[in-house]
């Protein structure tokens, strides 16, 4: 019995870590595409913030630089994005696998100087007494940063949205960009700026996952985390409090594979490691198929090029 | 005020959709060389390496078929998809749902091979490949899903039960636990159709899926269909076309297409199931697509130019130390010039703020 | 009322002096001058296409002049954006709505002014203002479930609460009934009595008459007349606008008619949209040489009717739908297209044609069937040209030939190329939805001797508009679409602008009874 106590808060803290790289890509996209912008390159923007801020942090020695550099540097890739959609209307499908595309090359050309260096971690939280709780502890109060972080983000973008009048315009802008406009909104540039802050926060989610989740660089590390971030906002119909929800749901489905193989159990670890990639086919199954939901939490531009006078 | 202004032309420019391409071309050669300066590599040297060596013999330019085949063959499958709005980019799962069934059949009949063989696994590699396509078309027709998502998740799947397949029961009963098959037997391999290279035959499958694209596109009323519901959904069904079955048919055609390419590798250049059947070649074919302008003839050129640079990337690897991880750079750099410079097609290009009077 | 000023009168609330705004291949406004009073309600004037829209855009800073200036009380200003519009004191009702669905009406609000304050304490002056005006408004609500009226009211009541000085109204009856467009009169005309300037966009004639002090008439960008439009007659102004004599359709007298060609009974739907207006019950028919009008507001069903008319809304029941007394409803476009049906519908590009094809292409479109222009799965190009050529020399299309792109035609001659691709298909049943919205004059009646000429010669016409000036013109029988409901048809000469009017605001179904069972006003 205490023995299956005590499995209950690393499983929990590692559902919540394991939660955490999605949590930022996924609210970094959800603001996007409340602007009605579809970037679809979250993954070449993951990778690219978790090379560079594992580069910077190794380089400086300093994890605050290595975040910074990781935000950046997602924020950077985004602002491509921008650049080409918003600027010279190019097609945001196809930037955004551009993009894709684009982050795996230069984040493994980055990348082959730092392969094999191991880095030390975030520092954890650490609250003499709450963080020794039993079972919950560790879980609750002995966590990284990133991982408080990440959730503090989720009420913040909520509030943003919806209690202040910038959130008031940025969702105008995604459901009706032609009115925005006539109303006087600078529709590209807002959609510009929101389009690099999901570059950010794509870039501390993959940050997360370099250094501090396996706190070392591989190619290719993210492994499809940026587009279950995708299927996520859609699973979370476009609120941040479902996003986490989402988040958590695929973080417990991620530790509890690796647990089942961690137990030795007579599947192979490849079919397990399958269980994220079909949850998240099965989850976009359930959601998408009630059309009416869709289409009154969907932002209407979403995708739709906007030219002032056109 | 920004200082450049896009201005409508009244009329798409005919002129611009073929300069496009070769300006892409030009914009990431140019990059590429700063980018060289940056790495410390001679610029001039390093470009001769990249481009220009990989294809100055003979077995350089049958190389450069070998890899153009997978490519057209995927590339093809998926413009045809994108035409329609159809955002297959599950391309690489298919390839290798394709490698698994068509080389399953290779090694389920191993010592038992004939004539017969080879067509057999053409067609249980486009069986694999449709078969892994017709769930996101599946999932988007009934659910609603979106299958730029589906198809995704569902490479990954394909890739997972590849890399299980060869580590388990494809592995060579014989080979001291390394992770590849047997290699597979004379009546389970392409032949070669070019002496002296590893060219085989499906560079043939290849040149036909471009003819027969280009005929699907250009001559019939399919063709047509595609095109309309690609541009307007609304139009296309004021005018009656079925819209679910353009949908099943760029997907089942773009799987049925990429499967072949996959079996090509396993039956091929390649000889055996091992974990990495692809280098990416799924994915370089959305580039080769759009580079190629969605058609055929445009796909070929523009998969021989991402075929030399896989080779390129490897040939400078070798002769320069380069790292190999440009060629994925050189790839993305050239599909954000060409979608960049796409703005000219519809917009002309103007500089100096408008003025401002009231 | 005088309408020029004593000699010591304040400086005009707005005076445009020589504005001229130019767009690639088109001058829409040419050395523009208007002066507008303190306190007047004045017409612009000018059929579509003349530029009256890109100039109210310039005064409220959604464009910027090329040349020319604008006086703002006497004083010379530039408007930056609408929101500079806004702080010197000028509101603007869009024709088009500026407004966004998911949002709620304060919400929708808040977002055009630039001070909105809390949103409860907004709510509560929205509630203030709409009463005071006679505008009911509920502020929590979505847009999304508003009338088309009760949106028009969230962009006056948008403007009001910024106690403007000058209100732009774009067009803004062509989307009410005549009851609601009577009741937004006595809105404006208090307005002006409190000393707001009312600029009132239009090209609907008799309204101006009732309504202005002052007209400007523009016509192909330039000012060609001003006057006081209660001193015109309606003939007189549109001379003035169209600049040459006025053409009514000649309208042969109406034969016997002939089978039914469209029998539609008890036609309900219901939608997983949330957006849609399911249909109730529609029943009516539509005779072979007839021209049926249906009326009503926008959003009261008329996309969901044509979607099922057409196809493209499948319907569970094939006998709610007759095509030549083949049961249709289960039938897509395809198939009813080969039982005789043409379509025209509302949008004409995005639907009727793809505004980046050619018109041979877009000749192919809907033509590729009853014009075998493709065999054995294969398209004859050569065909579909010809063909494209033939609409062109046959309805007068202006264009540079088959190679244009739809895009590029004026709304006049693509509807026109519209309308003639359809009716030279020799349709025995046509159905037209909104056939002249936005085409100038010379097309629209062109388009309307088309359409009569048709049934004159033995077609079945449904004609869906919003237009009850255009629904008088062309139509026998005229019924009205309310919430999905479609009420009687009258003979046209037998009814009045009036009792339509009624029925658009619903008056047919009084009350609702429990059976479903409609009480006619008529």
């Amino acid at each position: 019995m205490s023995a299956e106590l005590s499995l209950i808060g690393p499983i929990l803290a590692a559902m919540l870590a394991a939660a955490t790289p999605l949590l930022f890509a996924a609210l970094g996209e959800l603001v996007v595409e409340k602007s009605g912008v579809l970037n679809l390159g979250v993954e070449g923007m993951m990778l690219v913030g978790a090379v560079c801020g594992f580069a910077v942090t190794v380089k400086t020695g300093s994890a605050p630089m290595g975040l910074l550099a990781a935000a950046t540097a997602g924020a950077a890739t985004a602002a491509l994005f921008g650049l080409l959609t918003l600027g010279l209307l190019a097609n945001q499908v196809a930037t955004g696998l551009a993009l894709t595309l684009f982050g795996v090359g230069l984040s493994a050309l980055i990348g082959q100087a730092f392969v094999g260096i191991p880095l030390k971690g975030l520092p954890k939280l650490n609250i003499p007494g709450l963080t020794d709780l039993p079972v919950i502890g560790q879980a609750l109060f002995g966590q990284d940063l990133l991982v408080y972080l990440a959730i503090l983000a989720v009420p913040l973008v909520h509030l943003f949205l919806y209690r202040t009048r910038a959130g008031l315009v940025l969702r105008a802008v995604g459901e009706n960009h032609a009115a925005a406009h006539a109303l006087g909104y600078k529709v590209i540039r807002i959609r510009f700026l929101a389009v690099l802050f999901g570059g950010a926060m794509s870039g501390l989610g993959g940050a997360f996952l370099s250094m501090d989740y396996t706190p070392m660089w591989a190619e290719n590390m993210t492994a499809g985390r940026g587009w279950i971030a995708l299927a996520l906002v859609v699973f979370a119909t476009w609120k941040p409090l479902r996003v986490m929800l989402g988040a958590w749901l695929f973080g417990g489905v991620t530790i509890a594979q690796l647990h089942v193989q961690g137990l030795g159990v007579g599947v192979p670890s490849q079919l397990l490691s399958m269980l994220p990639y079909l949850a998240t086919v099965l989850v976009l199954v359930l959601i998408s198929r009630d059309v009416a939901r869709t289409r009154l939490n969907a932002p209407a531009c979403l995708g739709k090029l906007f030219h002032p006078d056109a | 005020m920004s200082l450049i202004r896009l201005e409508p032309r009244g009329q798409a420019s005919q002129a611009m959709v073929y300069l496009t391409p070769p300006l892409a071309v030009v914009l990431t050669l140019m990059s590429g060389f700063v980018l060289f300066l940056l790495l410390g590599f001679d610029p001039m040297k390093a470009l001769h390496a990249f481009f220009i060596d990989p294809v100055s013999s003979r077995r350089g330019i049958g190389e450069l078929i070998v890899k153009a085949t997978p490519l057209t063959l995927c590339a093809i499958g998926l413009s045809i998809g994108f035409r329609a709005n159809v955002w297959n980019i599950g391309a690489e799962g298919q390839l290798t749902m394709g490698a698994i069934v068509g080389g399953g059949l290779a090694l389920a009949f191993y010592g038992h091979g004939g004539w017969w063989l080879l067509p057999l696994m053409v067609i249980g590699g486009a069986v694999g490949g449709m078969a892994w396509a017709a769930i996101p078309a599946y999932l988007r027709l009934r659910f609603n899903a979106s299958e730029i998502l589906t198809s995704l998740m569902l490479t990954y799947v394909a890739l997972l039960l590849l890399n299980f397949l060869a580590h388990g029961p494809y592995r060579d009963p014989d080979g001291f636990a390394f992770p590849e098959s047997r290699l597979f037997e004379a009546d389970a391999v392409m032949p070669i159709l070019w002496a002296g290279t590893r060219v085989h035959l499906g560079a043939a499958f290849a040149l036909l899926a471009v003819v027969g694209g280009w005929v699907l596109i250009a001559r019939t009323f399919i063709g047509f269909q595609i095109k309309v519901i690609g541009l307007t959904p609304a139009a296309a069904g004021y005018a009656g076309f079925d819209q679910k079955r353009i949908v099943w048919l760029a997907l089942l055609l773009s799987g049925g297409l990429a499967g072949i390419a996959g079996m090509g590798e396993v039956a091929g250049p390649i000889g055996q199931i091992t974990p990495n059947v692809s280098p990416g070649y799924g994915f370089t074919a959305i580039i080769v697509a759009f580079l190629g302008r969605l058609h055929p003839v445009g796909i070929l050129l523009a998969a021989l130019l991402m075929a030399l640079s896989f080779i390129g990337g490897e040939a400078a690897q070798i002769a320069m130390g380069l790292p190999k991880a440009i060629t994925g750079v050189f790839q993305g750099m050239l599909l954000f010039f060409l979608l960049a410079s796409d703005v000219l097609i519809r917009y002309r290009v103007r500089f100096g703020a408008r003025r401002a009077v009231a | 009322m005088e309408s020029s000023p004593p000699a010591d009168a304040p400086p005009p609330r707005l005076e445009l002096r020589g504005i001229t705004k130019r767009f690639p291949g088109c001058l829409a406004n040419d050395h523009v001058n208007l002066v507008l009073q303190g306190g007047e309600i004045h017409a612009l004037l000018g059929e579509n296409g003349a530029g009256k829209s890109t100039l109210v855009k310039m005064i409220y800073g959604v464009l910027h002049p090329d040349s020319g200036s604008l006086l703002w009380q006497g004083q010379e200003v530039r408007v930056p954006d609408p929101a500079g519009a806004r702080r010197l004191g000028i509101g603007m009702v869009f024709q088009h709505f500026s407004l966004f669905d998911t949002l709620t009406v304060t919400e929708n609000i808040a977002l055009g002014l630039d001070n909105p304050g809390p949103m409860a304490a907004l709510a509560n002056r929205i509630r203030t203002v709409s009463e005071r005006y006679g505008l009911a408004l509920d502020p929590d609500r979505h847009v999304f479930h508003l009338s088309v009226g009760e949106r028009q009211r969230v962009e006056i009541v948008r403007c009001l609460l910024q106690d403007p000085k000058l209100l732009i109204m774009d067009e803004p009856t062509s989307v009410l009934t005549p009851q609601e467009a009577t009741k937004l009169f006595e809105t404006l005309r208090r307005l002006a009595a409190e000393g707001c300037t009312i600029l009132y966009i239009s090209h609907k004639l008799e309204e101006i008459r009732a309504l202005c002090s002052r007209a400007t008439v523009l016509r192909g960008g330039r000012v060609v007349g001003a006057c006081d439009p209660r001193q015109e007659t309606a003939r007189g102004l549109a001379e003035m606008m169209i600049g040459s004599e006025l053409s009514t359709p000649e309208r042969p007298p109406q034969g016997a008619t002939g089978a039914a060609r469209l029998s539609v009974r008890n036609l309900s739907t219901s939608s997983d949209n949330p957006f849609a207006t399911n249909l109730k019950e529609v029943t009516f028919e539509v005779r072979a040489g007839e021209i049926l009008g249906i009326a009503g507001v926008a959003g009261n069903g008329q996309a969901e009717l044509m979607a099922a008319l057409s196809g493209e809304a499948l319907i569970a029941d094939p006998a709610a739908v007759r095509i030549e007394g083949v049961p249709s409803g289960h039938l897509g476009p395809r198939a009813r297209r080969a039982l005789g049906l043409a379509f025209v519908p509302e949008e004409r590009l995005g639907r009727g044609t793809v505004p980046e094809l050619s018109l041979s292409d877009n000749a192919l479109l809907s033509g590729y069937a009853s014009e075998t222009l493709v065999t054995g799965g294969m398209v004859r190009f050569a065909k579909a040209r010809a063909y494209a050529e033939t609409i062109i020399k046959g309805f007068n299309v202006v264009t540079h030939g088959h190679k244009a792109e739809a895009r590029s035609l004026s709304g006049g001659n693509l509807q026109k190329f519209i309308i003639g691709r359809e009716i030279l298909q020799r349709p025995k049943l046509l159905i037209v939805g909104q056939p002249t919205w936005g085409v100038d004059a010379g097309a629209a009646a062109a388009i309307h001797q088309a359409l009569i000429g048709l049934a004159r010669s033995g077609a079945a016409v449904l004609v869906i508009s919003q237009d009850l000036d255009e629904l008088f013109v062309l139509s026998d029988r005229i019924s009205v679409l309310f919430h999905g409901r479609l009420s009687d048809s009258r003979p046209t000469h037998e009814t009045s602008v009036e009792r339509i009017g009624l029925l658009m605001g619903g008056l047919f179904a009084t009350p609702p009874d429990e059976d479903g069972e409609i009480a006619r006003a008529l």
